[in-house]
């Protein structure tokens, strides 16, 4: 199962930078997102998968899944929103100004 | 702290309050003042070397980084001695000049005499230090202050070259000498010369030596402008002149003289040392003596002149270090002795030649030889002075360098004689560079000399009405051409006072206790082989100056394009245009580039360090079994992550992005993450929402629905990133190392937290700290958000 969810996770991280290589900023924060879920399943999958019942004690089972990675993702997702949303406003702030979202204008260089 | 180191740092107290004396007494020339402290300091070093004939040293430290061996030694031997007192002497005659030199009017004294009163400070540190790191230290700051002072008037381009030059050639040298003290540390682990002389033989069969030989003769050779690196001496001529006779001719020019003179006794004992020194000081002798005859600048003259003397010296200094091969000390000693008692008298004919030159300029409103001639009725006693220097520096009876030169020509004879270093083949080399090099000497001293005062007078061409100099601006040449009489006639004044002493430190291991060098200097030596050397130059060098017009024209064979400056500049400017080029090509501006970088050197760099290791593995043992569900899933979600790739609208690719994290919160519920499953339901729905809100705002012009164009390079690095990933996390689970923590978490949730949800008890009792900043990070985002929108200042400036 673990290899299976790798792989699914590379193929998340491969369109993530496939996308993130691309010219339009929309794409480029589309990539972003596509690269934390990537990110949140691989932390899930390197912690182990259904080795037990979903860690609520109030289950009394015999063994529960490992706790720890989920609390690491909860942060993550949290984070990785607010980031992702303060990403997206700045977009829409530099259509505002600058009218264009297009990567290769939007070149910071001195000599232009 | 003893008297001596107040003496080295008394310049540097000094200099602070330059500049208020300079401000408050506007009235009185500045230099006046000043000139107390080298007078009092030449003084003082002269009851020393009174009160010491017996070669007692005097040493005292001073704790400076104790902890890592740095400490400011002073101390005091015959070399260092010698040098303070050269330092001292011409540096209060400098001062002296240059009061009547520089005008109080025109010029801004106060900057001038601060930086060479740091100049005196820093080479008296230089010469009378024991720690080579505390050398090393005082050694660049004469670098400091004669970049300084060559750039004096900045205002002018020039300056600003030489000034530029000298820096970053000496400055290299300095660094490669740095280096090679370093390399001394590492093989005797002690940073004083003393201890380091001491230690030897542990030096000499070390396989660092050779290296801190190198390096510390590239800081000699460029601080002492030999070939290739002499350079920049002749364009820190643009300094004003008691500058160029203070710093480049007598004192700093010399501290790479000094330096090789200190640090024979550890070197010497190689055939390297021997060779290198002696052949690159030979040969800028004679490259130096040869340019410096079609200069058409007296100071450029001079520059020249001096680069070729200090070859001289260097060459001296290298063929003594052979005396310590040999039983016969006194017979190859006297290389080593005439290399000291030219040091003195090139300091003294030089000092007064660019003195004599500062004149003319002054008097004259010129320097180029050209334009000059017929000066000798008008200006009587700076032609006597001029030419007691230029026959001083041509080597002719009965000044002191006539004595140097024979004693030169004696040590480069004995060369043939060894019968060590090969020097019976190669050997016949420093003779022959040798006698030739004292032609061309001849020729330009006679050159700067009958040029400037002979012919006829051309006052069209001068821009001033030349006439004597102040009297105060001709006393300091007149006690510098004097002592080149007085040493010329009575050379053994210097022989046990100075000269003894100071080849007592350079070939320390030749004496026993209490024992001294013979060092007798007489001006007739009889019918000798160097005699006739001598009449050979004077009549090759006259025949060559009567017909100089003739053949002066094989200058132009070298090529310009080949001569070093020439090279240096192509170098500097090659350095410049290779960088920023280069710099243009990867810094491209294009934030994709930059992102291929990262992503490229990622893949290299993981893949190529996991292959090295063999760190990739594959083991299914610990995986967990796959279910239909999951499958199904991971089909949904690839098929989502696919169309986010290939759609060719941002509508279709922001909903397929929305299905993939909603099948990612599925997961969540299958792989038993209930909290993380709601989150990210929540999470996912809001971000949409958000893309959906940038997709409605882009502006017109780029609503127009492009098809994606499919880019290889982007597809392979992307690839390889996905492949990387999936490989460290396939082989990272397969070695897995050590348990999780995760029983205590659920041991403890309950009795500890007081919770059942573990992973609600993790993220606000156990760590609750990562949930605290989680939240600011919100907060801030919130804020930045907020402020984005409502501050607008760019636009409400340009309403």
């Amino acid at each position: 199962m673990e290899i299976l969810m790798s792989i699914v996770a590379g193929i998340l991280f491969m369109a993530a930078t496939y996308l993130m290589l691309s010219k339009s900023l929309l794409r480029i924060i589309i990539g972003t997102g596509l690269l934390s879920h990537g990110a949140h399943l691989l932390i899930l999958t390197m912690g182990g998968l259904k080795q037990g019942t979903v860690p609520l004690l109030s289950e009394k089972a015999a063994s529960y899944v490992d706790p720890l990675p989920q609390a690491l993702i909860l942060t993550a997702i949290v984070i990785s929103f607010g980031v992702t949303s303060f990403f997206l406003v700045l977009a829409y702030r530099s259509y505002q100004e600058l009218g264009t979202d297009d990567m290769e204008q939007l070149r910071g260089n001195d000599q232009q | 702290m003893t008297l001596l180191h107040w003496a080295i740092l008394a310049p540097f107290l000094f200099a602070t309050f330059i500049p208020l004396v300079y401000k408050k007494i506007p009235k009185i020339h500045t230099g006046w003042f000043v000139l107390v402290l080298p007078v009092v300091l030449f003084l003082y070093f002269l009851q020393l070397l009174l009160s010491q004939k017996h070669q007692e040293t005097m040493i005292s430290t001073v704790e400076w980084i104790p902890s890592l061996g740095i400490n400011f030694t002073a101390y005091v031997d015959g070399l260092g001695l010698l040098f303070a007192l050269l330092i001292t002497g011409i540096g209060s005659l400098v001062v002296l000049y240059s009061i009547y030199y520089l005008s109080k009017e025109k010029e801004q004294l106060h900057t001038f005499y601060v930086y060479l009163l740091m100049f005196m400070g820093a080479m008296l540190g230089v010469v009378l230090s024991d720690n080579t790191i505390v050398l090393y230290t005082f050694w660049e700051l004469t670098s400091f202050s004669s970049f300084l002072l060559i750039g004096y008037w900045y205002h002018r381009e020039k300056s600003i070259y030489g000034a530029q030059k000298s820096m970053l050639i000496t400055v290299f040298g300095g660094l490669s000498m740095l280096g090679g003290f370093i390399l001394l540390y590492l093989m005797t682990g002690t940073f004083s010369i003393r201890e380091t002389i001491a230690n030897v033989d542990t030096i000499l069969s070390h396989d660092l030596f050779l290296f801190a030989m190198i390096l510390i003769l590239l800081g000699a050779f460029t601080k002492s402008a030999q070939f290739p690196f002499y350079i920049w001496l002749p364009d820190a001529m643009e300094a004003p002149t008691p500058v160029s006779a203070y710093l480049h001719s007598a004192t700093m020019v010399k501290a790479g003289i000094y330096l090789v003179a200190r640090f024979s006794p550890i070197f010497a004992f190689s055939a390297e040392w021997f060779w290198t020194v002696s052949l690159f000081g030979i040969f800028t002798l004679f490259w130096g003596s040869f340019n410096a005859v079609k200069q058409t600048d007296l100071k450029a003259i001079l520059a020249f002149s001096t680069v070729s003397q200090l070859g001289m010296i260097m060459s001296l200094l290298g063929v003594g270090a052979a005396s310590l091969h040999f039983e016969n000390v006194q017979f190859y000693t006297v290389a080593t002795l005439a290399a000291i008692f030219h040091l003195i008298n090139h300091a003294t004919f030089k000092g007064s030649l660019f003195m004599v030159v500062g004149i003319i300029d002054h008097e004259t409103g010129t320097r180029d030889i050209r334009k000059l001639g017929g000066l000798m009725s008008l200006m009587p006693i700076t032609f006597t002075i001029a030419i007691i220097g230029a026959f001083s520096m041509a080597g002719l009876p009965p000044f002191n360098g006539f004595l140097s030169k024979e004693m030169f020509f004696t040590s480069m004879i004995r060369v043939l004689e060894m019968d060590l270093f090969r020097a019976d083949t190669w050997g016949i080399l420093l003779p022959i560079l040798a006698w030739t090099g004292s032609v061309f000497t001849f020729l330009y001293s006679m050159v700067l000399v009958f040029k400037t005062f002979t012919g006829k007078l051309q006052k069209e061409k001068l821009p001033k009405v030349p006439h004597e100099a102040p009297i105060g601006m001709l006393i300091p040449p007149i006690i510098l051409a004097s002592l080149v009489v007085i040493f010329g006639f009575f050379p053994d004044l210097l022989a046990y006072t100075l000269i003894e002493p100071a080849m007592a430190s350079v070939l320390p291991s030749l004496l026993t206790d209490k024992d001294h060098f013979h060092v007798h200097i007489e001006m007739w030596h009889g019918f000798t082989p160097e005699l006739f050397m001598t009449i050979g130059v004077i009549l090759l060098g006259t025949v060559l100056f009567l017909t100089l017009p003739k053949w002066k024209k094989i200058y132009n064979l070298q090529p310009e394009k080949l001569t070093l400056n020439k090279m240096y500049d192509r170098f500097l400017s090659t350095l410049d245009d290779t960088s920023s080029r280069f710099t243009r090509f990867y810094m491209t501006g294009f934030i994709r580039d930059y992102l291929v970088y990262i992503f490229a050197f990622m893949i290299v760099l993981v893949g190529t360090s996991m292959a090295i290791q063999e760190a990739f593995s594959f083991n299914p043992d610990h995986s967990a079994s796959i279910g239909i569900y999951e499958v199904i899933l991971a089909l949904v979600m690839i098929a989502g992550t696919l169309t986010t790739v290939f759609s060719k609208s941002r509508l279709t690719a922001i909903i397929a992005l929305g299905s993939v994290g909603y099948s990612l919160s599925l997961f969540f519920v299958l792989f038993r993450a209930p909290d993380l499953a709601l989150t990210q339901l929540i999470i996912e729905t809001v971000s949409v929402a958000l893309f959906l809100l940038a997709f409605y705002h882009l502006p017109e012009l780029k609503r127009k629905e492009k098809r994606l164009r499919f880019r290889i390079v982007n597809f392979i690095i992307s690839l390889g990133v996905g492949t990387i990933v999936t490989l460290v996390a396939i082989s990272s689970h397969s070695e897995r190392v050590s348990e999780t923590i995760a029983s205590y978490f659920i041991e403890n949730s309950y009795e500890l937290g007081g919770g059942k949800n573990m992973v609600n008890v993790i993220l606000v009792d156990f760590r609750g700290f990562d949930t605290m900043f989680e939240i600011t990070v919100l907060g801030i985002a919130a804020l930045a958000i907020y402020s984005m929108i409502k501050l607008r200042l760019s636009r409400r400036e340009e309403g």
